[in-house]
């Protein structure tokens, strides 16, 4: 086996290949970014929007609700196809890459609110008495005194799911957007051995997945709340 | 006029009434002392003064002026002039101590940082940490903390500073740093409320002691009248135990 992915490696590493390779690592970064991305800001939106109080908010507390519980319930494949026959009924001409990025951050955005109420709800509850009893209003309390204590409990499990994201996007193949996975299909039917090709593309998801877990690390000592900084 | 005068407050947590038909007027520059027994609702008196929790009757006056708790303007406007200081401290652990005591100053009174850091640095030297102005919460003693809150909450500049058993949670031996900064507070003729064990302290400072059970004012007066010669029997069963301690 090792002779035949030796004799086959020239061909296989030829410059069409490597483009066409490089394109199906960008659309998997694209989309793992994008739904990082967007996830998180949607995603905190959600978490802050259900930690709000009065009678005013309520239906929009319900829907995030619905949505979070809704959404980290269906599997990723079965959202691909809702958002795929949603254009469909809608009749509205998009490609598949959209169909895809627009799921990505579907699922990463209720996940991730998940992570974010968690880490918002881990801060101690005299932190919001102290903040009240001087004034600030709910935003500022955010901004000033929950959320820096709380990136030290929504970023670990935050980035694990990240890592755990670019992975999911491998189901995007199904629908046919050429990322990773469907590269490595193509190149495994074009007859080239199966080891050479996924072998390939297990290093990329790893030089995708590696600087992103160790970021993750950096950004959690830089945003260490006191002295551990 | 009176400073503060609170008439038939109730406040409930849930379906338990925590306060039933609390009166009574407090002027300005006395040091009021709320003593009694655990749960009699001298903690929860002063979360409703400053706003935490919404009284469900009564009437609340701040120089004459009724405040609606459920009014957003007004409670700001009363947590502008009452600050209250807590058991447990309370301290934001992301910000060191200059930060502790001047976010609120800068945020929300929209101080520039000079003035607020100068007027921080002036209050932190009075409590005796001007040398810690850097050091984050959770390397401070718990004397250290509560001092720190006490300053974050002059920072302020509040008419009526509220004090939540804020000895309660230190050592004997951390107590008299913190107890000696509320001297000096009184000295300087702020008007104080002030929720204690500290028996002997609270005779000291004290212009009016108030003694509450089950959530109801029972007995008020001067410690003398109070500590010396207690007109209801639930006051001085509860006198009577804590002098014998």
């Amino acid at each position: 086996m090792f002779q035949q992915i030796v004799d086959a490696a020239p061909r296989f590493f030829s410059y069409y290949n490597v483009l066409f390779l490089l394109q199906a690592l960008a659309a998997t970064f694209l989309l793992s970014l994008v739904g990082c991305v967007l996830g998180f800001l949607f995603g905190f939106l959600l978490a802050v929007t259900r930690r709000t109080t009065g009678w005013r908010l309520l239906p929009l507390r319900v829907l995030t609700i619905v949505y979070t519980e809704a959404f980290r319930r269906i599997p990723f494949l079965v959202t691909l196809m809702l958002v795929f026959f949603a254009f469909q009924a809608v009749r509205l001409e998009t490609s598949m890459f959209t169909v895809a990025l627009i799921s990505v951050c579907l699922i990463a955005t209720a996940f991730i609110a998940e992570i974010v109420r968690g880490g918002l709800t881990s801060v101690h509850h005299n932190q919001w008495d102290a903040a009240a009893a001087m004034n600030f209003t709910y935003l500022e309390t955010l901004r000033y005194v929950i959320v820096p204590q709380a990136w030290k409990v929504m970023l670990p499990p935050a980035f694990s799911f990240f890592v755990l994201f670019i992975k999911d996007t491998a189901l995007a193949s199904q629908i046919g957007v050429i990322e990773l996975t469907f590269a490595g299909k193509v190149f495994a039917n074009k007859g080239f051995p199966s080891a050479l090709v996924f072998g390939t593309i297990l290093v990329l998801y790893f030089l995708l997945s590696w600087p992103l877990a160790r970021f993750g690390r950096w950004m959690e000592v830089k945003l260490a709340p006191t002295r551990t900084r | 006029m009176p400073q503060l005068e609170l008439v038939d407050l109730r406040a409930n947590y849930g379906d338990h009434a925590v306060l039933e038909r609390i009166s009574f007027s407090v002027d300005k520059g006395e040091i009021i002392s709320l003593i009694g027994p655990s749960g009699s609702g001298k903690s929860t008196l002063l979360r409703v003064l400053v706003g935490l929790l919404p009284p469900a009757a009564g009437s609340i006056r701040l120089d004459g002026q009724e405040v609606d708790y459920k009014n957003k303007a007004s409670v700001r406007d009363v947590r502008s002039r009452m600050a209250i200081v807590f058991q447990q401290y309370n301290l934001f652990q992301n910000m060191d101590v200059l930060a502790n005591v001047t976010i609120a100053p800068i945020k929300v009174k929209g101080q520039s940082p000079a003035d607020a850091q100068a007027y921080a640095k002036q209050l932190l030297d009075r409590v005796g940490l001007g040398h810690k102005l850097h050091a984050y919460p959770d390397q401070l003693s718990g004397g250290q903390q509560q001092r720190v809150a006490i300053a974050r909450a002059l920072a302020l500049k509040p008419e009526i500073v509220l004090l939540d058993e804020v000895t309660s949670a230190l050592d004997p031996e951390l107590v008299n740093e913190v107890l000696d900064v509320i001297r000096l507070l009184a000295a300087d003729g702020m008007t104080i409320f002030f929720v204690s064990h500290e028996m002997a302290f609270v005779r000291e400072v004290s212009s009016k002691v108030i003694f509450m059970a089950d959530g109801n004012v029972v007995e008020s007066g001067t410690p003398a009248q109070i500590f010396d010669s207690p007109q209801q029997s639930r006051t001085r069963d509860f006198v009577g135990k804590i002098l014998r301690h």
